[in-house]
């Protein structure tokens, strides 16, 4: 497997890993993925009080291409609002890191990720909104 | 060659590089001054040549194994050699039955050629492995039948290297006049083999996997008690009417220079290549959460299988890319497998999914096996910081009880 000099260079240095606590109400949790399957995401956004997420955190199991995915998708939720980042598509990001066909699932799971954390967010915050219900 | 330093190589059981013995040996096997002639050729000196080296050749690849050069037979590696035994037994006994006995955790050549019986309207049993992945030999004999006409059984593992009791699955076999082929691509000349002792009917060979050229093996059929095969190629009639085509010089003596020297050195090189494994296992023994796959003591010398929890297999092969190993799973579709012998021998994904197989060679050294332990201590530890399922054992939470999103 051959890698695009951007995704080995998130996986080298990726960007904004660990963790927020998860019972803070400013901060949304989402965790996709199945060890079964090979990836785990955990992607974590802390949201201010004018709907902007002003920080992200990840960590991720999984190939290089998960990896890079997760870490590229926190570097680019930093900043936008809710609705913003729920716009992000799973194509932007396997463009950006030139993924490969077969790696293109990484980007899926890391486009489910940055959904899951927002509704997580959302409904411990009780404002579900109606466009939360589309992020099934 | 290139400037750039060339990762570790710890993947011997992929493949070995050519001795340079044996190297010399092939390249005076070819151009015009060389003996380069057709080993058929009956009416010359340059085919009487051929011929005479292929002899010499044959010898020493019976003498690795004690048996007769006649019970040679060349082919074009272990996966022909496997082609030939399972289907040439099955067709030529097939008035007599139609069931072959195998297990889950051979190699693709054997299951593969097991399936295309299958589809030929053949039963096929294949036996689970303990949890160490050794044949329970009490379930071997339960699976035996009446209409049983082959057990194919292989040697030493590819993956994880653990040695099946082939003296004790021959006398069972024996006892009830059914074959018994065995896959010893990975143990000849790597752990001995007599097989004026050993009730084994037939046997795969290949050069590559011991210090030889790719693309040329051998299978061994026994003469007493004859067993016999239905050829798979056919041709010009040659090594008896079992596999035709015109005989590869250069290639057989390779094979058999390959097979001398293993013959020669394989005691001296046993102990030094178990001491480097012995380092490395106990390099690795001191990190948490690692477990070896396969059994330790019926395993052969070169290969250490070792899971590392919580990282996942192919982004390990990236942060370890100054070493060339192999992991336990591919992930190159979007449902990703892990290796098929690990999960035969009962390890569960993630732990199938976190595996990587050393195998040490004769050109291994100490500081190979010293850069190799510093390596994964740093990168394990590395991309278990990054990993989620790392901090939930950390939390003493049990993933087996985790309700996974599916994706
Ligand atoms: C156990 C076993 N059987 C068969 C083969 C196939 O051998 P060859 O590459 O000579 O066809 C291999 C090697 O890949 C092997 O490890």
């Amino acid at each position: 497997m051959s890698y695009s000099n951007k995704v080995l260079d998130h996986y080298e240095n990726p960007r904004n890993v660990g963790s927020f606590e998860k019972t803070d109400t400013k901060v949304g949790t989402g965790m996709v993925g199945a060890p079964a399957c090979g990836d785990v995401m955990k992607l974590q956004i802390k949201v201010n009080q004018e709907g902007v997420i002003e920080d992200a955190r990840f960590k991720t199991y999984g190939c290089g291409s998960a990896i890079a995915s997760s870490s590229l998708l926190t570097e680019w939720v930093k900043g936008k609002t809710l609705d913003q980042a729920r716009e992000i598509k799973n194509t932007e990001i396997a463009e950006e890191l030139e993924l490969p066909p077969v790696k293109v699932h990484c980007s899926v799971l890391a486009e489910d990720a940055i959904k899951a954390a927002i509704e997580d967010y959302q409904s411990k915050n009780g404002d579900a909104s109606d466009d939360t219900q589309q992020s099934a | 060659m290139s400037e750039v330093k060339r990762p570790i190589y710890l993947d011997y059981s992929a493949t070995t590089p050519v001795d340079q013995r044996v190297a010399d040996v092939m390249c005076s096997h070819l151009v015009m001054d060389g003996n380069f002639g057709n080993a058929a050729s009956r009416s010359h000196a340059y085919g009487w040549e051929a011929d005479e080296a292929i002899k010499q050749a044959r010898k020493n690849v019976a003498g690795l194994v004690n048996a007769d050069p006649r019970e040679i037979v060349w082919t074009s590696g272990a996966t022909e050699s496997d082609n030939l035994a399972i289907k040439g037994v099955a067709h030529f006994y097939k008035k007599k039955g139609k069931h072959i006995v195998t297990c889950k955790t051979e190699h693709k050549a054997v299951l593969d050629s097991c399936r295309q019986l299958e589809r030929e309207g053949y039963e096929i049993t294949y036996l689970d492995p303990e949890d160490n992945g050794l044949i329970d030999l009490a379930k071997l004999e339960q699976a035996l039948r009446d209409d049983t006409v082959l057990v194919s059984i292989m040697h030493v593992n590819n993956e994880i290297g653990v040695i099946q009791d082939i003296a004790a699955i021959g006398e069972l076999t024996r006892a009830r006049g059914i074959l018994f082929h065995v896959d010893a691509a990975q143990s000849a000349g790597k752990i001995p083999i007599d097989l004026q002792q050993l009730k084994v009917d037939l046997m795969s060979f290949s050069a590559h996997k011991v210090y030889g050229p790719k693309g040329i093996g051998a299978l061994y059929v026994r003469r007493k008690p004859r067993a016999r095969i239905e050829a798979q190629m056919h041709g010009g009639g040659h090594e008896r009417g079992m596999r035709s085509g015109t005989l590869a010089t250069h290639q057989i003596v390779g094979m058999g220079e390959a097979f001398r020297i293993a013959k020669e050195e394989m005691a001296t090189e046993n102990d030094r290549i178990l001491s480097l494994r012995n380092r490395l296992w106990n390099g690795f023994k001191e990190m948490e959460e690692v477990y070896l796959n396969g059994d330790l003591e019926q395993r052969v010398a070169g290969n250490l299988n070792v899971s590392f929890n919580y990282v996942e297999g192919e982004s390990l092969i990236m942060a370890i890319k100054d070493l060339a190993v192999s992991s336990g799973s591919a992930c190159t579709s979007a449902s990703l497998e892990p290796s098929y012998v690990l999960r035969a021998l009962g390890r569960n994904d993630e732990l199938a999914h976190s595996s990587i197989r050393f195998s040490i060679g004769r050109y291994t050294t100490e500081q190979d096996i010293d850069e190799t332990i510093r390596l994964l201590k740093t990168q394990v530890e590395k991309l278990r910081e990054l990993s989620p399922l790392w901090d939930m054992y950390k939390e003493g939470i049990d993933l087996s009880t985790v309700q996974w999103a599916a994706h």
